[in-house]
């Protein structure tokens, strides 16, 4: 089976494991409370909004392309869907598909944009972006939302347990909703005609118009994709939240592409994996959390993970390098 | 034995923009034949190739007729119904898929498969492998293949949906002897399995050996289809051009006297051992060897781009130490790549920018500016010694043909007056016409006094074109030959033994 998938552990997977470990172990000793449950599960809940957003990036660039839209989708997603559940009421499912709708109506609308003009999705998808979000601060005048009924409040949760410590754990709505979206688009992407062929796309994009493949098709398929999970992830957000801020989601955007990145997706298309970009999030979590735990300023922050983007970019540029250099000499 | 007609095409043109690409043409394939097609560039292949597979229409009057029945409509995706696959140039695949996806990637696009089944994917694969008698690692990425594999892979790709017509357009150009024997037994497995190849290609002594029969298509017209047995290339080239084609040896002396390039034991660990030869002003020296008997490696070493172990290098009387290229150009030497398209040239930038390129700190001026008037009477005169067609210096280069562009990478060296001009397989990909475009200038740089390595795996570009022919196998020099003693398959057979 598997294209990319097949080897598990790929070189740049296996190298930001062993960053994410050698970081622990740093924080774990330095920290009081990196390593406990409690920090566990709330940076898992935190980083799931960034998780599944990141999922959905990681189709995109698979396709060979990019959306940098989806945050401003995310928050014309969740306003329109608090705004619904605040003044008319409804439930987990009124909300779920409310915004994967709204998400969906606006990723096909970048679909129909990036086939149609021919011009390179970041620009369609930053045009796109300061539409969605300008239209959206015009009519609302950037209003807050915040009486949410109780049953959004309370959320829902599986498998409560205590720990040691007394407190009880639990996997709450947003683990679960991250777990799912996880498993679908592993599925998706491994096990269906409509995943290989958006690999393939993304891999030769010339090759797979003379194959016959529908083009249009797969970009309505990828770019709705990234607007439906943009619209889930609204949810989840807004759930953790219980706000919804419509300037809190916008100029998130670089932060999830970095993730995605880092995870060993290629900008140029048809290369990525799930497990990669598990590590990406990942990698960025510990980091801002250990950097909160450690007291560092909040501005500081940025910096590190812009230096951690490179150092980790420069590794796999130079074991590129060294691979090139093999293959040379068993050439000759 | 008559064999029925697989695909018939009658009174056939296509024009574009006004003009004709195609004129009145009829052509037919044989069940089970190998035909090559074959003409210049702009001579009408790709455009018939694209109406044998749907992609353009021909003009009101022409018929396509395939297994007798005449097909008026014909779509790419009704083309490959019909059992004809094109592989292309540039092979088409999935670089970033693995080998058995590749082969069964039309299992994805069976209409109402949403699932995918690995299993039969594998199956797919092996089953067409074995079907053509070769094999490869199922799970590698064809990224990780080379261009020979890759090859077979498109092969491959082609026979798993029960092909019945497999068009190859340029499939050789860039393989070296042995995987296009290697292409050539998949060939003749197809014609026994009755599958019909045509063969689109521009090295003639290939086309002779593979093909029943050969079409040859000049601007747009059909020339005629010959038996390949009543054809030799001379005469090939001849329709292909309409031009006689010099084929006599170079007669024009040297200086025997001056060596401006000697090389005494020279070697590099893995690369070549213990090369010693002598360079003359104004000889044209061949090289020959299979890919990977060090040819390259050595010019690469005498350009300073990889640097030898032990040895010496002597030129013009001076002894150097190569290190990089800088190096290399400083002391007299120019280096013409093998592969022009990525090495030589900046693709999208104009003509005029690539002829300076090698000479920018000659035409500055005294702010350290590039000088403007210096810079066009420069131009100029490169293009005009060369004789390169362009239409405006300020054009891309992607935009001239190969024989073109091959002359911008010759002028570019040119502009540094360097003593040694080492050429690595400078006709790659570029047809007849052009050939001998390339080989008048090499002459008449040799004329001029520069000294000329000549490195090529086709013999009879060496043997028509040189003053003495060194072999090398396995990183050695393993032979000297002087082309009026010796001959085109004396040559060969001792190129290829071992």
């Amino acid at each position: 089976m598997k294209g990319k998938t097949g080897s598990f552990l790929k070189g740049s997977e296996f190298y930001l494991l062993l960053v994410i470990a050698g970081l622990s172990a740093v924080l774990t000793f330095t920290t009081e409370n990196f390593f406990s449950l409690e920090n566990l599960f709330d940076v898992l809940v935190s980083y799931s909004f960034v998780g599944i957003l990141a999922v959905g990036l990681l189709v995109v660039l698979i396709s060979g392309g990019i959306d940098i839209s989806f945050t401003a989708t995310a928050t014309v997603a969740q306003y329109v869907m608090a705004t619904v559940i605040t003044q008319h009421g409804g439930g987990w499912g009124t909300a779920f598909l409310l915004a994967s709708a709204i998400g969906i109506a606006l990723g096909i609308l970048n679909a129909v944009l990036v086939h149609h003009l021919r011009v390179h999705s970041i620009i369609i998808t930053i045009a796109t972006l300061n539409v969605f979000y300008g239209v959206l601060i015009f009519v609302t005048r950037g209003k807050w939302i915040y009486n949410f009924p109780d049953w959004f409040a309370s959320g829902f949760s599986l498998f409560d347990f205590s720990a040691n410590d007394g407190a009880v754990y639990s996997l709450s709505l947003p683990i679960l909703v991250l777990l799912v979206v996880l498993a679908m688009t592993g599925f998706l992407m491994n096990r269906t005609s409509v995943g290989r062929q958006i690999y393939a796309m993304g891999g030769n994009m010339d090759a797979a118009r003379r194959m016959g493949f529908r083009l249009f098709r797969l970009h309505l398929f990828v770019y709705g994709y990234m607007g439906f999970l943009a619209g889930i992830a609204a949810v989840v957000q807004a759930q953790i939240v219980q706000t919804v801020a419509p300037n809190s989601i916008v100029g998130r955007e670089l932060e999830v592409v970095a993730a995605v990145v880092l995870g060993g997706a290629s900008l140029a298309g048809g290369m990525g994996t799930l497990f990669g970009t598990v590590l990406g999030v990942a990698l960025i979590a510990v980091m801002q959390n250990g950097l909160i735990l450690l007291g560092v300023s909040s501005y500081w922050h940025k910096v590190v993970i812009g230096l951690v983007i490179l150092m980790s970019v420069s590794i796999t540029a130079y074991n590129r390098k060294r691979e090139e250099r093999r293959h040379a000499e068993i050439d000759v | 034995m008559k064999r029925n007609n697989l695909l018939e095409l009658r009174n056939i043109s296509k024009r574009f923009h006004g003009v004709q690409a195609l004129k009145q043409v009829d052509f037919n394939l044989r069940v089970g034949e190998v035909h090559c097609l074959v003409g210049e560039n702009g001579s009408g292949k790709s455009t018939l190739i694209k109406i044998i597979s749907g992609v353009y229409t021909p003009e009101p009057g022409g018929e396509i007729a395939i297994d007798g029945v005449p097909q008026p409509h014909l779509t790419p995706a009704g083309s490959i119904q019909l059992g004809i696959q094109v592989i292309y140039q540039d092979q088409s695949l999935f670089p970033n898929l693995a080998v058995a996806e590749n082969i069964g990637i039309s299992q994805h696009l069976e209409p109402g498969r949403r699932l995918v089944n690995w299993k039969r994917i594998r199956e797919m694969a092996r089953e067409t492998m074995s079907k053509i008698g070769v094999s490869l690692d199922l799970d590698r990425l064809v990224e990780q293949l080379s261009i020979a594999d890759r090859q077979i892979v498109a092969i491959c790709r082609a026979m798993a949906t029960d092909a019945r017509l497999v068009i190859m357009d340029e499939p050789t150009s860039s393989l070296t002897r042995q995987e296009v024997d290697a292409l050539f037994k998949v060939v003749r497995d197809l014609q026994d399995k009755k599958i019909t190849t045509v063969f689109v290609s521009h090295r003639l002594s290939e086309v002779m050996e593979i093909a029943e029969r050969v079409t040859i298509l000049r601007d747009g017209v059909k020339v005629g289809t010959y038996d390949a047995g009543e054809m030799d290339d001379r005469r090939l080239a001849y329709l292909m051009t309409g031009q006689e084609i010099d084929y006599s040896t170079v007669t024009e002396d040297f200086n025997r006297e001056k060596a401006v390039l000697e090389v005494n034991n020279l070697s590099k660990k893995g690369n070549y051992r213990d090369i010693s030869f002598r360079l003359h002003e104004g000889e044209i020296l061949g090289i020959t060897g299979l890919l990977g008997s060090g040819r390259t490696e050595l010019a690469l070493s005498l350009f300073g781009m990889n640097p030898a172990d032990t040895g010496q290098i002597v030129v013009d009387g001076e002894t150097v130490h190569l290190t990089s290229n800088q190096e290399a150009i400083a002391r007299g030497i120019g280096y013409l790549p093998e592969d022009r398209l990525t090495l030589g040239l900046v693709m999208d930038q104009p003509v005029s920018g690539n002829l300076i390129l090698t000479i920018l700190d000659k035409l500055l001026n005294r702010v350290r500016f590039i000088d403007g008037e210096k810079r066009r009477s420069r131009v100029t005169r490169s293009i005009d010694d060369l004789s390169i067609r362009v239409s405006d210096p300020e054009d891309p280069v992607n935009a001239l043909s190969g024989g073109n562009q091959q002359r911008v990478v010759l002028a570019k060296w040119l502009a540094t007056r360097p003593k040694v001009l080492l050429l690595d397989s400078p006709t790659v990909g570029v047809d007849v016409a052009a050939k001998t475009g390339i080989y008048d200038i090499v002459k008449r740089l040799a004329a001029h006094r520069m000294g000329i390595i000549l490195i090529s795996d086709e013999v009879p570009e060496v043997l028509h074109n040189c003053h003495r022919i060194l072999s090398m196998r396995k990183g050695r020099l393993v032979g000297e030959y002087f082309p009026h003693q010796t001959s085109e398959k004396v040559l060969s057979q001792k190129i290829n033994e071992g």
